[in-house]
Order: C-alpha cells, then sequence, then structure tokens
C-alpha cells in the first residue's frame, strides 16, 4: 500500500495536501481515487512491473559488474564471430552481442536509465509548466489568456520533428537538449486541459469567499485552484510519460537524442537496421524492453485514468 | 462559413510566416560551415569568401529573408547549396512518394481504426471487443520504427528465405509505372506508419461511440423502430466521429516525424529523408522548402477537418 501512495506521489510535482471537500461519507475525492485504484488488479501488476524496470535501471552498474562487461566495452574477439558479425545469445553474452561486440544484456540495463530519465525529468518539467500557464491563464483571462491560445495553436500546428533537427544540427545531440525539447513541445496539451478547468473553478463560490477574505491572487491560484485541477492533471500525465519514452526512442533511433557511444534503446534499434538479417537478438530484446516499458505505463496510465477521472475519454 | 474561412486562412499564414522566421533564425544563430564545406579541403579563405559571396550569405540577414519570402510568393524556392538543383525539382521528385505513403496509411488507419471502435463498442464485453482492446493497447504502445524493424525481419527477411518473396524491403516504384510493384514495395511502410494510429482511433472512436450511444436521441431513435445497424451508423457514429477528426487533424502534424521514420527505415527518398539529408549538410534553402511544405500542408489539413466537422455534426456551427 504504501509503495503504490509513493508511486502516485512521484507523479505529482506539487506535494500539496488536498482540501477535503465535504462529502457525506467524509471522504475526499483524493481518497475516493486511491480506493479505486487500490481495487484495480491491472494497476498493482503495472506497478509491480514498472519498479522490476526502475530496479534494473538502477542495478545497471551491479549487471555490468556481475558479467563483467562495461556497457561500452567492444569484445573483439569474444564477442564477435570470425566473420565479425555479432555472437548469439550464449553462456557469456546471455543476450548477445551488437554489431560492435557489446554486451546486448547490460546495455539494455543502462538503457533503461536513459529512458526513464528522460520520460520522468520530461514529464516533471512538461506538468510544471503547463499547470502554470494554465492556471494564470484561466484565472487572468484577458490578454494572458488569449497570448497563451495563440501559442497552443503554433505549437501544434508546428513541424515538432522538423524543429528538432534544425535544433540538433545546430548543438549537437544532448541529453538536456532532448529533455527541453521534449517539455518545449507538449507542455501546451496541459496547459489546455488545466486552463479548461481553471475557467469553471473560476466562478465557484470558494474562490468568490477567498476573494472576499481578501487572499492574494497567489494564494488563490495555489491554495485553491491547483489541488482541484490535480485530479485531471494526473490522469493526464499518466498518459504522458510512455509518449515520452516513446519519443525518446524514437529520436535515438533518428540519431537525434542521446548521442552515442551512450546505450540508449533507440539508439541500439538504430545500430540493429545493419546486422538484423543475422542478429535477431538485438532486434527483438532492446524492442522487448521498449515495448513492455511503455505497455505497463499505457496500461497503468489507463488505470490512473479510470481512479482519477472517471468521465475521461479513453484515447 | 465565410468569415470562419477568411480568420482560419489569415490565421494560417500569421503560423507560417512565424515558421518560416523560426527556420531562418535557427540557421543564422548556428555557426554554418557550408561555404568551407563546398570550398573543400584546399581551401583558402578567398576561396571561402567567393563560396559565401555566390551563395548570397554575406549579404544582411534580414535582406537574405527577404529575397527568400519574395521568390517563395512566386514558387521559387531558391537552389540547393550543393548541386545546383533547384529546390522545386527536389520537392516535385520526393513528394510523390510521401503522399503514396500518407495516403495509404492514411486510408489504412482509418478504415481500421473507425472500423474496429465500432466494432468493439457495439460488443461491448465480448471476446472480439476484449481481443481488439488488447491489440490495440499492445500496438499503441510500439514506435512506428519497431514495427517496421520487426516488419523487416519477419514479412520481407523470414518469409524470403522460406521461398515466399512477398514483399521487398523498401525502394519505391511509381503508382504510373506499375500500379500492382507500387502497392507492394509500400505495403509494409503503409503498415508501419498505420498500426499505431489505428490503435488509437480503435480507442478513440470505442470510447466516444459508447458515450454517444447513451445519448437520449439514440433512445429515440431506437423507440421509432429503425434497424439498431441505422441506429449505429446514422445516429451514432455521425455524432461519434467529431472527436476523431479532430485527433485526425492533430495527429496529420505528428506525421512529419512519422513519415521521417518509415522513409529511413524502408529506405523511401520522400521529403523526410531528403530533410534529414539537408539537414546534415546544412542545405538552408532545402530545409527552408520542405518546412514550409509540411507546415502548409497541415495547416489547410486542419481548415478542412474543421469544415468537416459542420457537415458531420449538424449541431457544430462555424463562426
Amino acid at each position: 500500500m504504501s509503495q503504490i501512495t509513493g508511486q502516485m506521489e512521484a507523479l505529482e510535482p506539487d506535494p500539496i495536501d488536498v482540501v477535503v471537500s465535504k462529502t457525506i461519507e467524509g471522504r475526499s475525492p483524493w481518497q475516493l481515487s486511491m480506493a479505486r485504484l487500490r481495487r484495480d488488479p491491472m494497476a498493482i501488476i503495472t506497478l509491480v512491473v514498472i519498479f522490476l524496470i526502475i530496479l534494473i535501471a538502477l542495478c545497471a552498474p551491479l549487471i555490468a559488474k556481475f558479467t563483467g562487461h562495461p556497457p561500452n566495452m567492444q569484445y573483439r574477439t569474444t564477442g564477435l564471430t570470425p566473420e565479425g558479425l555479432p555472437r548469439p545469445p550464449g553462456g557469456e553474452f546471455w543476450f548477445g552481442t551488437d554489431n560492435l561486440g557489446r554486451d546486448v544484456l547490460v546495455r539494455i540495463a543502462y538503457g533503461a536509465r536513459i529512458s526513464l530519465v528522460v520520460s520522468l525529468v520530461s514529464t516533471v518539467l512538461t506538468v510544471t509548466l503547463g499547470v502554470a500557464v494554465g492556471i494564470a491563464a484561466g484565472y487572468y483571462g484577458g490578454i494572458i489568456d488569449s497570448v497563451l491560445s495563440r501559442m497552443v495553436d503554433f505549437v501544434l500546428s508546428f513541424p515538432f520533428i522538423l524543429f528538432v533537427l534544425a535544433l540538433v544540427a545546430i548543438s549537437g545531440p544532448s541529453l538536456v537538449l532532448l529533455v527541453i525539447v521534449i517539455a518545449l513541445f507538449n507542455w501546451t496539451y496541459v496547459a489546455r486541459v488545466v486552463r479548461g478547468q481553471t475557467l469553471s473553478l473560476r466562478q465557484r463560490e470558494f474562490v468568490e469567499a477567498a476573494l472576499s477574505l481578501g487572499a492574494s491572487d497567489r494564494r488563490i491560484m495555489f491554495y485553491d485552484l491547483l489541488p482541484n485541477v490535480l485530479a485531471p492533471v494526473i490522469a493526464l500525465t499518466s498518459l504522458l510519460i510512455p509518449l515520452f519514452v516513446v519519443l525518446e526512442a524514437t529520436l535515438s533511433f533518428l540519431g537525434l537524442g542521446v548521442p552515442a557511444p551512450t546505450a540508449t534503446w533507440g539508439g541500439m534499434l538504430s545500430d540493429s537496421v545493419v546486422t538484423y538479417r543475422q542478429a535477431w537478438w538485438f532486434v527483438v530484446f532492446p524492442g522487448a524492453a521498449l515495448l513492455i516499458t511503455t505497455l505497463a505505463f499505457n496500461l497503468l496510465g489507463d488505470s490512473v485514468r479510470d481512479a482519477f477521472d472517471p468521465r475521461a475519454d479513453r484515447l | 462559413m465565410l468569415r470562419f474561412l477568411i480568420r482560419r486562412v489569415l490565421q494560417g499564414i500569421f503560423v507560417l510566416w512565424m515558421i518560416s522566421v523560426a527556420v531562418f533564425a535557427l540557421f543564422f544563430i548556428a555557426p554554418s560551415d557550408v561555404a568551407r564545406r563546398l570550398a573543400g579541403r584546399q581551401a583558402t579563405p578567398e576561396s571561402i569568401a567567393a563560396v559565401t559571396h555566390r551563395l548570397g550569405l554575406d549579404r544582411p540577414k534580414y535582406e537574405q529573408y527577404g529575397s527568400f519570402v519574395w521568390r517563395a510568393l512566386h514558387g521559387d524556392l531558391g537552389y540547393d547549396y550543393y548541386h545546383g538543383v533547384t529546390v522545386t525539382s527536389i520537392i516535385k521528385e520526393a513528394l510523390p512518394k510521401t503522399l503514396s505513403l500518407v495516403l495509404g496509411a492514411a486510408v489504412l488507419w482509418l478504415f481500421f481504426g473507425i472500423f474496429n471502435g465500432v466494432i468493439s463498442a457495439v460488443k461491448t464485453r465480448s471476446i472480439a471487443d476484449r481481443a481488439l482492446t488488447v491489440f490495440s493497447l499492445v500496438f499503441y504502445s510500439m514506435p512506428s520504427f519497431l514495427i517496421g524493424l520487426l516488419l523487416l525481419y519477419f514479412a520481407y527477411y523470414k518469409l524470403t528465405l522460406s521461398g515466399r518473396a512477398w514483399f521487398p524491403p523498401g525502394g519505391y516504384v511509381p503508382l504510373t509505372q506499375d500500379p500492382a510493384h507500387w502497392a507492394q514495395s509500400l505495403i509494409l511502410p503503409w503498415i508501419s506508419l498505420a498500426l499505431l494510429q489505428a490503435a488509437a482511433y480503435t480507442r478513440l472512436t470505442r470510447s466516444s461511440l459508447l458515450e454517444v450511444m447513451g445519448e437520449d436521441y439514440i433512445r429515440t431513435a431506437r423507440s421509432k423502430g429503425i434497424s439498431e445497424r441505422r441506429v449505429v451508423v446514422r445516429h451514432g457514429l455521425r455524432a461519434a466521429l467529431t472527436p476523431v477528426i479532430t485527433q485526425f487533424g492533430i495527429d496529420l502534424g505528428a506525421l512529419v516525424g512519422g513519415v521521417l521514420i518509415v522513409e529511413t527505415v524502408f529506405s523511401i527518398d520522400g521529403l523526410g529523408r531528403e530533410s534529414l539529408i539537408a539537414f546534415n549538410a546544412q542545405d538552408l534553402p532545402v530545409i527552408a522548402g520542405i518546412v514550409l511544405l509540411g507546415a502548409a500542408a497541415v495547416t489547410v489539413a486542419n481548415i478542412l477537418v474543421d469544415m468537416l466537422y459542420a457537415v458531420l455534426d449538424p449541431r457544430i456551427r462555424l463562426s
């Protein structure tokens, strides 16, 4: 149980206590959502899988130590066949080797680190930016609101990948650039949802009450509005994480993500294009790692959304 | 309707202008070494300066931008830096390939997405519904390059090995030259691009149709005694398609990325691959041309999508 609570807090950047609204049962919407989530077997299963992936990522150096193969070490003699082709899975290399004679298993474990760090950090950035702008636009309205709406239109019609290509051509690929670019092109989704919620919340009596008590704009936004937009934001967040895992892999596949020789799942799959005829393991294992991760996050996202935002559309 | 159209076209022009400024700004912020690359290995500062002058890169930035816009408005996108080919001819060469890829994939994913979604929604909790839900979740979580690689391995390599050379590993045969080979060479790229989207649309159509089927007017339609098929298709699906069409408009923009990936995996020399090559070579005229064309296509498609709303759902008034 404590594990689930821990997970939920990790999804949500601002650990601000939720205002308990009085219901007949005396349970807050938050408590109801958590209860719904705990009753969902799929949520528990996917949480265990995600926990395992995080464990593998954390233990990557241990795996490297255990196998005796550092992630970027090229085993030209033992790791490649006499013809210079990757070795199939076997005693020394459990998941086989790649086209440079590196250990696929160890590189998958290190790739999990990049995948998780990029997707989680981008998610936190995206959500923080989106919530801040969305609440401000919804609360103040007027010019701030119309500027935001135009920006959303602009970002939505911008060919994202082409822009990333241009940026990378200039500054070279890097982890920081990757995270910033992902956040920069996705905060608008969050901002739109939050703005819509804030617009209707602003008309409610409790905001009027806070205003008449002399609360500052900042206090109203933080203590009255923020807790009330959290449920849809959490639901949206849970779907952004798998999206960003895929995005990271895609950009790395195109050589726009974290530069080589750092192990990334997308980068490994990109290397595997050359030898896919001879080395199925070099396509299948990184591909499976990627698929299991996104599938687990997507399934968890569905459960979280059902629990926190029961009326939302499934996408 | 007319006022709506004018406003949207003006907005679209504004977005295109912003994008052209952004592309130019990005490239002039960067330390450009195009002239040095072109001048060759034994370049002297003088020869580099000569190349810079020939390309017009020594003129003031605003002047370069101004002449680019002026020429673009006359349908002239300039010449590529390296081979002196006109950008319009590069685009003309690559566009049919990309269009074939995109249109074929869009037809596939809309058809299967909506069809599967309707089956899922009409027969909720049946075996077909559950199977489709699992199917769409798996493919929804699978990036298109992974689907492409797996297709290459199983549908091309393994099948060809076993003597059934049904699918080529890529390439492109013009439609006008040989329609059968055109479709055969594109079927794997189409599937790679369409599967993920079909999965997303299945889920979207299912939830949207389920919600609509709970409305009062569906009960009214049923009580009139018309067939269930007619209730679902004429009364339900028509309203349920609105969010699907919205998503389609958004996805057209995201498709630019998908095209780039699929063209790379299957070695199709379309716009995506051309832009990748141009980016690596810092070939500004080609990049600007392709980016603007892509953005214009997305903008026009979005306007069309907005107009489609009014046709699909009579309750929507464009204003």
